[in-house]
């Protein structure tokens, strides 16, 4: 029994220390922030917390144009979660439960897309938006995102198994359309598949670099992510407050995850094991 | 044929062709919008990058057929070689240790029974944060005069380094922040693979006197397979295009001995910085062929052994 329980202590002992060390650098984000750039320099470095948070938090908003920028990141990120939720669930639906001429070759075409690389189409569609008119504009990031192959075929295997072929007739039966059905029927039942959808194409819009980087040309109008490598490359020296900017940054990230985040890990975590 | 003789056939065989393609106008509809973009912004500058890619253009003046030549330059020019030899490596040094790392971790939280969710949600938030933010943070901790991985050598004795002046400490830095970031993600997906292996191989095993290494090797890890495939590819898809790390630790060049630039920081260089769009598109096919390539390999391996058994 106490070879049990030793067994049992080291095995904690090592899952807390992974957990440690996961959560290692944003303690240390916080630590940073909060002193001045001095006492991180000092050796042995400071490890506590210090009280200088908003005294950094007011530098980063005087060299970057911060809340511009979080705004800009928002106005993106829920713009483009949204339009995926409606436009992927919808042709996911379609996909799911109605067999038309063509279905299958479209589906083909669908995932093959999936293995393309984002470089493939980086420069001309550099061009195109420049003959749109959109350089500089965030449409130019909200836009091109707003339908993607990965959540059309992740909300199709949810429909194919969540939803009956019976429900549907029910509902045709009731007078209901098909656009009535999907969003009377199909759309409240999917509430699961959809939340993961959702956080997932949040997290990755918010985090996007590359490409907001190269079409957001005015310094005045990019996203957090570029404005905190700005913050890096021109105030590099000066940890504290750079770090407060990035910690700043990830704040949002971090309440949505905490909401959702069972049900984001189970969505995460399902299409390996199926597949 | 009974079966297929009810409702809907009558309808089809009394319309004529023409409206009954007609007739599944909304589900069209419906479909058109992934279409519709993925032909603007997806499949139109992909062919366009196969064109460019023959053609050489600086973005102002007129574009000039070249044929082969970005291509012949390629193979040339030692800075994509760098690139691409810093992309495998550094897909390596980052990869395998992860997915040991978190198949160990799987394991241990499989056969834990307390605080399971507690860990589940720790172990995934470093996939779920900023990535620019931790690339200045693992650029900090790294950094030679003042960064807490100096700062812990010293104070054990050891002489400090020159993490990001180095080309072998650019190299650690880089894969340290995406082993962080992917471990725990991985960790979760061999948990769940775990799980879904039947309890009574395990009891067959005891029974015939198998101890917990064997048990390992010869039921978990074949078991485990598919599962493992699937995290050999998504790393290596996300491996073979590292940019944001790189880019944001040491800078467009790649660093000291351009030991950091990796293939897709070279493509973003030459097209957005040197602005040598034609020799971009070759490099943009370089990566897509060797994105199929190593998928490619992965399906091979992986596959190919599951059959002999």
């Amino acid at each position: 029994m106490t070879r049990y329980r030793l067994r049992g202590l080291a095995l904690h002992g090592a899952l807390i220390l992974a957990l440690l060390v996961f959560m290692f650098p944003f303690l240390w984000t916080i630590v940073m922030a909060s002193n001045t750039t001095a006492d991180i320099y000092r050796f042995p470095p400071k490890f506590g917390f210090g009280g200088h948070f908003f005294d950094n938090v007011r530098q980063v908003f005087e060299n970057v144009a911060f809340f511009q920028s979080m705004a800009n990141t928002v106005v993106v990120a829920v713009s483009t979660t949204l339009l995926v939720l409606f436009f992927d669930s919808l042709a996911a639906f379609t996909f799911a439960k109605f067999r038309f001429p063509g279905r299958n070759a479209l589906f083909v075409i669908l995932l093959a897309t999936m293995l393309l690389p984002a470089q493939l189409a980086a420069v001309p569609q550099f061009q195109t938006m420049a003959i749109l008119g959109w350089v500089g504009s965030l449409k130019a990031l909200i836009i091109p995102g707003a339908a993607n192959a990965f959540g059309i075929f992740w909300m199709r295997q949810y429909f194919q198994n969540s939803i009956h072929d019976e429900l549907i007739e029910a509902a045709t039966l009731d007078g209901c359309g098909f656009f009535g059905t999907y969003w009377h029927v199909a759309l409240p039942s999917a509430r699961p598949a959809l939340a993961f959808l959702g956080i997932f194409t949040f997290v990755g819009s918010w985090n996007d670099y590359m490409w907001p980087l190269i079409v957001l040309t005015n310094p005045d109008h990019v996203t957090l992510q570029v404005a905190l490598s700005t913050l890096n490359r021109s105030h590099g020296v000066d940890y504290s407050m750079v770090m407060t900017g990035a910690l700043l940054a990830m704040i949002p990230l971090v309440i949505v995850f905490a909401i959702f985040a069972r049900q984001f890990i189970k969505g995460a975590t399902e299409g390996a094991v199926r597949g | 044929m009974t079966a297929t003789a009810t409702v809907p056939t009558s309808t089809l065989t009394t319309t004529p062709a023409r409206r009954r393609i007609w007739s599944y106008w909304r589900f069209y509809l419906a479909l058109s919008p992934f279409y519709v973009l993925f032909a603007v912004f997806g499949l139109y500058p992909m062919l366009s990058t196969i064109v460019l890619a023959f053609q050489r253009w600086d973005g102002l003046s007129a574009r000039k057929f070249t044929g082969l030549d970005n291509f012949a330059f390629l193979v040339k020019d030692p800075t994509f070689w760098t690139a691409l030899e810093n992309t495998v490596v550094l897909f390596l040094m980052s990869t395998v240790p992860t997915l040991v790392l978190a198949l160990l971790l799987a394991v241990m939280l499989q056969s834990a029974v307390r605080f399971t969710n507690v860990y589940r949600i720790a172990y995934f938030i470093p996939n779920v944060t900023s990535l620019v933010a931790m690339a200045i943070f693992f650029s900090s901790i790294f950094s030679t005069n003042f960064g807490l991985v100096n700062a812990a050598l010293r104070s054990l004795g050891i002489p400090q380094q020159d993490w990001l002046g180095q080309p072998w400490g650019i190299k650690i830095a880089i894969s340290t922040m995406i082993v962080w970031q992917w471990v725990g993600y991985n960790t979760l997906i061999y948990l769940a693979g775990l799980q879904a292996i039947p309890k009574d191989q395990y009891e067959a095993a005891k029974v015939d006197g198998a101890g917990a290494v064997r048990t390992f090797f010869s039921i978990t890890l074949p078991q485990l397979r598919p599962v493992v495939l699937f995290t050999v590819i998504m790393s290596t898809i996300g491996g073979l295009q590292t940019f944001t790390e790189p880019q944001v630790m040491v800078g467009n060049s790649g660093g000291t001995g351009q030991s950091g630039m990796t293939v897709v920081l070279f493509f973003y260089r030459s097209a957005f910085l040197d602005n040598d769009y034609g020799y971009a598109a070759a490099i943009a096919l370089s990566i897509f062929a060797l994105v199929l390539l190593f998928t490619a390999i992965n399906w091979r391996i992986f596959r190919g052994r599951s059959e002999d058994r």
